[in-house]
């Protein structure tokens, strides 16, 4: 036996029709603030981010011939020059981004997990994924010895120079 | 109502008063008799009764020397009637919850507190944060007190944080129906920790800054796994996650104004809402988790009480509803009123935290290295010390050790009230002896492991040292974190299986967590000295 209550409206079947509208409402606002939360969280991530350019000229290539290793400790970066020509390798360590220190037999070592590389910056002990970077090293119109730090090239490039 | 008002109150030196406030305009010719008293007259009485009247107009009900005044205490008062009018017994048993939830709140309060105190002369800039902090260490007036109640707090805070989730676990109390407020308490770890590390970054010291360079490396770890698989091209997620958190390629000023936005804006908030939420959900779950008293469950089911409306419909609080009701009369033998009887005990347990921090304030001052030097990192650099159990997993796989892990190990943690659903007595320690033996024997094994292969990795290396052209992609999947993982989770499944219980699985494989979270920051902590070598002590550390 229904109740008063039970037999109001509230309480009979409700037409498919205005099930239909209240379902499409629900789904388009729901929509409306996935897109506009799309366009919101885009604002962390700069187009351009507020820092120097990662190609950094290093002077005239002839600073760095001759020279077996040069150490840039600024540019976080090593300057190697053998019979080929010059190429450069980062310090960053590739395990979580420490500065890499080179020891007496020419090997790496980040002090901050025990990560080791060869003279080649090959991994040869520790955490790291991989080995030390080599960067791409190339000459400026005006001459001098530009690295680009976001360009990774393999360890048997040489700039000729 | 009038009649017990003027009983209770006939001692106090307000009943005239009283009279004549309720009475008002009548009240002249009422009290005294045929000679009416001058308006001015009246006024000057009014005037001097004025202080104890603003007192009345505030607190509405009088001492709380009956059960009834103690009640409204608690409920007329917009920040106490988060607690109930009564509390249970079992709930006011130190043992019950070792006061761990209401510590870990003071400790929010205090940080809330000292941390806007420090924001009056922080200055978030690379240039400047560093000098500032110098200022509130050596210049501005109790400063460096603010600062080290700071940071002593928020140590504090995360151990307590902690300590309150074993709590919760041991004693079940996240078993239905308080699974979801379980999750929102793996959310408030979560924040607590998020809240910690982004703190570490602003004084722009050393250690700041190269716990911070490592903290986001580890945000870029995927790039691990992605690497391997070749395709991070396509799907550089760690890429992503880190320059959203830096803001830049590298920690600099973005990161840090970053980091202070989340440190005193984004997080503080979450953390409110949300334990807005973990404390509501206490009150609408029926109070902390306790063994029954035989009165049946937390709701009571559908009650046929008799109404013009129909028979299968009950009371609810608000509205005529169907459903279950509240259990709103039960067990009042085993209840106290909460005045004084809680509100006593969260007092005695604030000043208690107060003064501890506040000794470790006085008399231990917060570290403050040189300033930040991205060309030369800390040796060792390492992690506050809740993060330095990470920082060893971190050590043999970044990813695994950094964001698989820990993911896997929190998301677990939130499944279990989901997975383990034996309605058992809440409340009881461990759930009994079976359990306490349980845990007993996976600290014991837990401590085995990780003793054991820490001790083997030191002594005989892993697969990089003997085979050193291996992929990356099996150090990834092998290694001591990972084989930690595997054989607390075989041994949760043996003990679910020999035991015939999921309590007992959880009690198992929690026990493993929290043990070896223990034994491995204390391993990094003491045993870890320069390039991460082992040492037994930091007094065998080289000199440099």
């Amino acid at each position: 036996m229904k109740t008063d209550l039970e037999k109001s409206p509230r309480f009979q079947q409700t037409q498919q029709r205005r099930d239909f509208l209240g379902i499409a409402a629900a789904w388009s606002a729901i929509a409306t603030v996935c897109v506009a939360l799309m366009g919101a969280l885009r604002l962390p991530i700069p187009w351009a981010f507020p820092e120097s350019s990662r190609r950094v000229k290093l002077g005239s290539p002839s600073l760095f011939q001759g020279i077996a290793i040069t150490q840039l400790p600024e540019e976080r970066l090593w300057i190697f020059s053998d019979s080929q020509g010059l190429y450069a390798m980062s310090a960053i360590c590739t395990h979580l981004g420490c500065v890499v220190a080179r020891q007496e037999n020419g090997s790496f070592f980040c002090p901050c997990h025990g990560s080791r590389f060869d003279a080649q910056g090959k991994v040869v002990k520790g955490p790291a994924p991989k080995g030390l970077i080599h960067l791409a090293l190339t000459l400026s119109t005006d001459g001098q010895l530009v690295v680009d730090h976001d360009k990774e090239v393999g360890s048997d490039v040489r700039l000729q120079a | 109502m009038e009649t017990e008002s003027t009983h209770k109150d006939a001692g106090d030196r307000s009943s005239h008063q009283d009279g004549s406030s309720h009475q008002d305009g009548s009240s002249r010719q009422d009290t005294d008799g045929a000679q009416p008293p001058g308006a001015l007259l009246q006024l000057w009485q009014n005037l001097t009764s004025t202080p104890w009247q603003f007192c009345k107009s505030v607190v509405r009900h009088g001492r709380p020397t009956s059960d009834r005044a103690a009640s409204q205490v608690i409920f007329s008062n917009v920040f106490l009637h988060i607690l109930p009018t009564r509390i249970s017994l079992h709930a006011l048993k130190f043992r019950a919850t070792l006061g761990l939830g209401v510590i870990t709140l003071v400790l929010f309060f205090l940080l809330t507190i000292t941390g806007i105190a420090l924001m009056v002369y922080y200055k978030p800039s690379t240039a400047e944060a560093y000098n500032s902090m110098k200022e509130i260490q050596y210049v501005v007036p109790t400063g460096r007190f603010m600062r080290n109640i700071h940071r002593w707090g928020a140590h504090a805070m995360v151990l307590f944080v902690l300590l309150h989730m074993a709590r919760a676990f041991y004693t079940a109390a996240y078993k239905k129906p308080r699974q979801f407020n379980w999750v929102i308490g793996m959310v408030l770890l979560v924040l607590t920790l998020a809240l910690s590390f982004t703190g570490y970054l602003l004084p722009w010291d050393q250690l700041a800054y190269w716990a911070v360079t490592i903290g986001s490396e580890i945000a870029q770890s995927p790039r691990e796994l992605t690497d391997a698989l070749g395709i991070t091209s396509w799907f550089d997620i760690g890429g992503f996650q880190k320059r959203l958190l830096l803001g830049s390629n590298h920690v600099g000023e973005e990161a840090l104004i970053r980091f202070y936005v989340l440190h005193i804006a984004v997080l503080p908030i979450l953390l409110c809402i949300f334990l807005a939420v973990h404390f509501w959900r206490i009150r609408k779950d029926g109070g902390l988790a306790r063994p029954s008293d035989n009165t049946g469950a937390d709701h009571l089911p559908l009650q046929s009480i008799s109404n013009p409306i129909s028979s299968s419909k009950t009371f609810g609080l608000m509205a005529v509803v169907r459903g279950q009701t509240p259990a709103v009369n039960r067990s009042m033998t085993n209840t106290v009123p909460t005045w004084p009887n809680a509100i006593y005990a969260i007092a005695a347990l604030s000043m208690l935290t107060f003064a501890v921090v506040l000794c470790l304030g006085l008399c231990f001052d917060a570290p403050l290295k040189e300033f930040a030097n991205p060309n030369v990192p800390e040796n060792p650099a390492k992690a506050p010390w809740y993060f330095l159990g990470l920082q060893e997993m971190v050590s043999y796989s970044a990813f695994m050790g950094g964001v698989a892990i820990p993911a896997i190990v929190v998301l677990g943690l939130m499944l279990v009230p989901y997975l383990d659903r034996e309605q058992e007595e809440a409340g009881v320690w461990f759930s009994g002896p079976l359990g306490k033996r349980i845990c007993l024997l996976s600290a014991l094994l837990t401590t085995v492991v990780i003793v054991g292969v820490l001790a083997f990795t030191i002594n005989f290396g892993w697969l990089r040292n003997w085979y050193p052209n291996i992929p990356q992609i099996i150090i990834t999947f092998v290694n001591p974190g990972t084989l930690f993982l595997v054989i607390f989770m075989v041994w949760s499944f043996a003990v679910t299986k020999r035991t015939n219980s999921t309590r007992m699985g959880a009690l198992a494989i929690f026990t493993c967590f929290f043990v070896a979270f223990i034994i491995l920051t204390y391993f990094a902590t003491v045993h870890r000295g320069p390039n991460w070598d082992f040492y037994w002590s930091q007094s065998d550390w080289p000199v440099h």
